[in-house]
């Protein structure tokens, strides 16, 4: 899993790459109660707003970690937006979308950095 | 942060893992671990303890009970001659135009008035009533006590476990109760929507009695995060945004909080900052309205949307004051004002997000029903 400095988490699952937020970013948010997601389809752009979190606080943006096409959405989120602070990082992913341009992920943080990034 | 001000509580909260923000000039916590939606449906369901100790204590004495009533009369809209002793009333300071300048309580505690307003306008407010009331009456701003809120179905229990005087109250009465040894000032009142009560306890006794509280297994330690969502299903205004120096009482839908006695053909009707335009609003109808907001789907509207009456073109007629998450509804909820042709529950009009209309159904207030102890 790869780390982004926006605190999302990316996953390689064959030739797709799932994104979510993290445990961190999820607490630090606090309840989530609606997570509006981009259509089936939509080509994104690297660092382009893709996803409002609202939580019982404010609205986030979550932007798109690397450039492609989103080809499928999390349909559990829109019942059950809870599941991000649950499971930030298996059930409450966002999305999943086909990668064209991957090299920005070298520069993204394993594990171990991305923990001591957050402290 | 350094110049923040802090409540006899803050050590306890800082204890107990509490989520600390600026508010108002105090470090106040926003939720504790539990989270905002779980202290929300714990107040709801049992009691949550809220430190409400930035708001201001002032107290009226020093004349006839009923020189310092007729006195205070004279600066809000309220029948305050009429208050009982052992009462407790909603007021409102008004300017000369009628908007609102702040939203309190007072209590008539027999010898004294006992008077709870806004942290943000206490300084204000106090400079108010000693312009106004001294020398003839003393304005005592009170320093050394905290003020605590149990609110919820188990309060009563919980209270009354500490001293059983605490069941015999009604809502809106105020006693002086001895609580784990300290002498307290107790109302049965609060800003949730639930049964409760408001503790002015002072400072020293008051951590103590705050964890006697939170030892009875029903007492959850609630944040101002939740103490917004609470009062926000609860259809009660926040100060500064749902009403304001731009808002009269009627267009806020706070005539009920002006008795008759001091509305137009009321003995004594008139006499108040402000009379004029508010008497005037509440006879002839404001044309703007403090109504309830749903909004359609989950996604939650929040203070500054603005309203339109169709899905594309035209001016906002309107924007929201309040909005959020409402735990207890189970979807989003919201406030704000409309045209008085368009405030009739059930009617559709549309409010603006992330450059999308949306639809949002004009609801009676409350959302929650309120559980009070009458």
């Amino acid at each position: 899993m790869k780390y982004t400095e926006e605190h999302e988490w990316l996953l390689e699952e064959g030739d797709l790459m799932v994104v979510g937020i993290t445990a961190h970013a999820a607490e630090q948010l606090g309840d989530v109660v609606f997570v509006e997601l981009p259509e089936v389809g939509t080509v994104v752009t690297k660092d382009e707003e893709i996803v409002v979190i609202e939580s019982v606080k404010a609205a986030s943006d979550i932007l798109a970690p690397l450039d492609g096409e989103i080809v499928e959405v999390n349909p559990a989120l829109e019942e059950n937006p809870g599941l991000v602070n649950e499971d930030a990082t298996g059930a409450g992913w966002f999305f999943k979308m086909r990668v064209t341009d991957a090299s920005p992920l070298a520069d993204y943080m394993d594990e171990a950095k991305y923990n001591a990034f957050i402290g | 942060m350094t110049d923040l001000h802090i409540t006899p509580l803050h050590g306890l909260h800082v204890e107990l893992g509490g989520k600390m923000v600026a508010f108002t000039g105090y470090d106040m916590p926003v939720q504790f671990p539990a989270g905002i939606m779980a202290e929300h449906t714990h107040t709801r369901t049992k009691a949550g303890l809220f430190d409400v100790s930035h708001m201001g204590q002032v107290i009226l004495s020093g004349a006839p009970m009923e020189q310092i009533s007729a006195a205070f009369e004279a600066l809000v809209p309220m029948n305050v001659l009429g208050l009982g002793e052992g009462r407790q009333r909603y007021g409102l300071f008004l300017n000369e135009t009628g908007g609102i300048l702040d939203d309190l309580m007072f209590a008539n505690r027999g010898d004294h008035l006992f008077v709870v307003v806004n942290a943000a306008c206490k300084e204000a407010d106090v400079a108010r009533m000693r312009a106004a009331l001294e020398p003839a009456i003393t304005v005592t701003y009170i320093e050394d006590r905290a003020l605590l809120a149990l609110q919820g179905p188990s309060a009563e229990a919980v209270l009354a476990s500490l001293n059983p005087a605490a069941a015999d109250m009604r809502f809106m009465d105020v006693a002086t109760l001895t609580l784990n040894g300290a002498e307290c000032w107790v109302s049965r009142s609060g800003y949730t929507g639930e049964d409760g009560y408001e503790i002015s306890v002072p400072a020293d006794a008051a951590t103590d009695l705050a964890r006697v509280l939170l030892a009875h297994g029903d007492v959850m330690p609630i944040g101002l995060g939740a103490r917004d969502s609470l009062r926000l299903e609860a259809g009660l205004c926040l100060y500064g945004h749902d009403v304001d120096t731009d808002t009269l009482p009627a267009e806020a839908g706070l005539i009920w909080a002006i008795q008759k006695v001091r509305r137009t053909g009321g003995e004594r009707a008139g006499g108040f900052p402000g009379a004029d335009a508010v008497l005037a609003q509440i006879d002839t109808g404001a044309a703007r309205k403090r109504v309830g907001l749903r909004p359609e789907g989950r996604a939650p509207m929040r203070e500054g949307v603005e309203i339109y009456a169709g899905t594309e073109g035209g001016e906002a007629i309107g924007r929201i004051t309040s909005g959020g998450f409402g735990p207890t509804v189970g979807g989003p909820v919201a406030m704000g004002y409309v045209p008085r042709d368009l405030s009739a529950p059930g009617t559709v009009v549309y409010g603006e997000l992330r450059g999308k209309r949306l639809p949002l159904t004009i609801t009676k207030l409350p959302f929650v029903a309120a559980n009070f102890k009458r």
